[in-house]
């Protein structure tokens, strides 16, 4: 089974390179210190906005610094915020979704109620109102990121609970007096699982989007820490004089969420049983 | 329908309770009061003004006390004074609110011209070059940041070759233009924003037409029909892509807020004065009566969104009219 799915992720050319591409991101970000050119932080008066050369392949910032060495190090805020965020997304979406599906009744009633009020906010507003209230910080960017991505992963999880718990081996189980927590943990989630890998691959894309758009206006990861929206966001005032400060970061932001989505995609595939006829 | 309407109207409430609770919840995460914050941040805010502040958030009372006064206002549409102009929040959204709506209908119309024929392609040649081509190019919308994208659009049209305006609704002085000359140069300064959000909102929309339109075809009533013998295309026009779009109904309702949250990053990088670029000044300038006074208005649009996408699915599919109405 697993060697099946592996083989027809590995079919699909388009999922194979957006997996090549995230693990040499995340190479990228592990490594930094020893990949990156130069210090990302240092300010070198002498080489301010100078266009991509031999010494500085994606130019220097307004500063000095080399783009190269701080799209590097930004990708350990885009990768951690990603992750993070979706974990948190994924954890309080299924906990949500398993309750509201396996028990039913009120407590589903409530909790559904409570994503539709939700899912009622316009996901951006919401999270820059949280994070002007709170002084922005990429704990709580991660946090809020999490929290305003978690409905769908519910509703998914719910209905796949809904299903399930009606099947004749849950009620076996049932039967033979397993608790809730065993038949939940033993034979419901391993079943429903599937589909919350794939939320998952979205929601890492997804968040570093997020992320990335926050650091953009201001509102994400502060100065002078290196994030790829933020470099944007310095580049966009010089974007005149200084093409290579918005098209790299740019470019980077792209191509990882472009992996995680495609990647995503062929797991989506790869996992549909209905897809497997067609083989 | 009526009894309908009232019912899915009642079921409104609840929700519309839920999201002033969670707006309510967000200004009390502020470390300190709101009144203590706006004098920090204006320090020769007048006592008077203090005082009415105060009173605003009735910050002598328990929480659950001021939650329901907050919440009396609230109903009346009474959002408070902008804590940067004094100037009454209800009117500084009012008059940008329909530029921000008009703005969001024309992406939303873009999107459906361009999303729902890629969809139907895709899933008559699934798997065909064609199909996966335009797999590619929605992902690129969907993973794209739109911000990247408008940024690197306003260089190459607006600065290089000069085609488009790269800021604002309108040019100066076009009040004083023909009525003609002014919505030609008003459909100028929309190009650019407009297509660049329908790019990032396409993907979801194409995908699940063409998901529907695959499942509609596997149908026995679409065999039935090819069998009879009727054309390719009434088939697909007449008998798959009617049932196909229901659902997709349904997705227009969800797509929605992230349309208008969108908004944020496309009125502050093209100046559009709209209400997402007012919730951007108010985010930084730590506005909190006009942050809350938008985040309401933005799920109360979410909401009404919903609602007409309900009532569409009510008006497209027989069955929902027939069950609800017995």
């Amino acid at each position: 089974m697993y060697k099946l799915i592996l083989k027809r992720i590995l079919k699909n050319m388009l999922a194979v390179a957006g997996l090549i591409f995230i693990f040499g991101i995340f190479f990228f970000a592990v490594f930094a210190p020893y990949i990156a050119p130069y210090d990302p932080y240092k300010i070198d008066v002498y080489h301010v906005l100078e266009p991509p050369s031999k010494e500085h392949i994606f130019g220097t910032d307004e500063l000095g610094r080399d783009v190269l060495s701080r799209i590097i190090y930004g990708a350990r805020v885009s990768l951690k915020v990603g992750f993070l965020a979706m974990g948190i997304a994924i954890l309080t979406g299924t906990l949500f979704g398993t309750i509201a599906g396996y028990y039913g009744g009120v407590i589903d009633t409530i909790i559904m109620r409570f994503v539709d009020v939700m899912l009622a906010f316009p996901t951006l507003f919401l999270i820059l109102a949280v994070v002007a209230v709170l002084e922005p910080n990429i704990y709580i960017i991660m946090v809020v990121i999490g929290l305003t991505g978690w409905m769908d992963v519910a509703r998914l999880v719910r209905a796949e609970v809904l299903s399930l718990k009606e099947r004749e081996f849950v009620l076996a189980a049932k039967a033979i007096g397993a608790g809730s927590g065993r038949i939940i943990f033993k034979h419901i989630f391993p079943n429903a699982i599937y589909p919350v890998i794939v939320a998952a691959t979205f929601a890492v894309g997804g968040a570093i989007l997020i992320e990335s758009g926050l650091s953009f206006l201001g509102l994400g990861i502060q100065p002078p820490e290196p994030s790829w929206g933020g470099i944007l966001s310095i580049g966009k005032d010089y974007i005149t004089v200084a093409w290579w400060m918005s098209l790299f970061p740019g470019a980077a932001i792209f191509l990882t969420v472009l992996s995680f989505n495609l990647f995503g995609e062929a797991l989506r595939d790869a996992l549909d049983p209905k897809k497997w006829a067609e083989d | 329908m009526l009894t309908y309407l009232i019912k899915r109207f009642f079921l409104m409430i609840p929700i519309l309770l839920g999201i002033t609770l969670i707006c309510f919840i967000v200004i009390n995460l502020a470390p300190g009061s709101p009144a203590s914050f706006q004098e920090e941040l204006s320090p020769k805010a007048s006592p008077e003004a203090m005082e009415a502040l105060k009173k605003l958030y009735g910050l002598d009372k328990p929480i659950h006390e001021r939650y329901l006064n907050w919440l009396k206002m609230v109903v009346t549409l009474n959002l408070g004074k902008s804590f940067v102009d004094g100037r009454n929040v209800k009117e500084k959204i009012k008059e940008r609110l329909p530029i921000t709506v008009t703005l969001n209908l024309l992406s939303l119309l873009l999107i459906l011209i361009i999303a729902i024929p890629i969809g139907v392609y895709s899933a008559l040649k699934p798997g065909s070059l064609f199909d996966r081509a335009l797999t590619v190019f929605v992902f690129t919308g969907f993973s794209v940041p739109t911000f990247w994208i408008a940024l690197l659009a306003m260089i190459f049209f607006g600065v290089n070759l000069g085609w488009l305006p790269i800021s604002g609704i309108q040019s100066i002085g076009a009040e004083t233009l023909p009525l003609h000359e002014r919505i030609l140069d008003w459909m100028k300064h929309l190009i650019l924003p407009v297509t660049i959000m329908s790019f990032a909102g396409l993907a979801g929309m194409s995908r699940y037409t063409r998901s529907s339109m695959l499942e509609v075809l596997r149908q026995d009533y679409i065999r039935t029909a090819r069998a009879k013998g009727l054309p390719e295309r009434v088939i697909i026009t007449r008998h798959a892509l009617r049932n196909a779009m229901l659902p997709v109904v349904t997705l227009l309702g969800l797509a929605i807020p992230g349309l208008i949250g969108g908004s944020v990053i496309f009125e502050s990088i093209f100046s559009i004065p709209g209400m997402g670029q007012l919730f951007y000044s108010s985010a930084m300038a730590r506005d909190y009566p006009t942050i809350m006074g938008i985040l309401i208005i933005g799920a109360i649009l979410t909401l009404i969104g919903n609602l007409l996408a309900d009532i569409a699915y009510f008006i497209v599919d027989p069955r929902i009219r027939v069950k609800k109405d017995v």
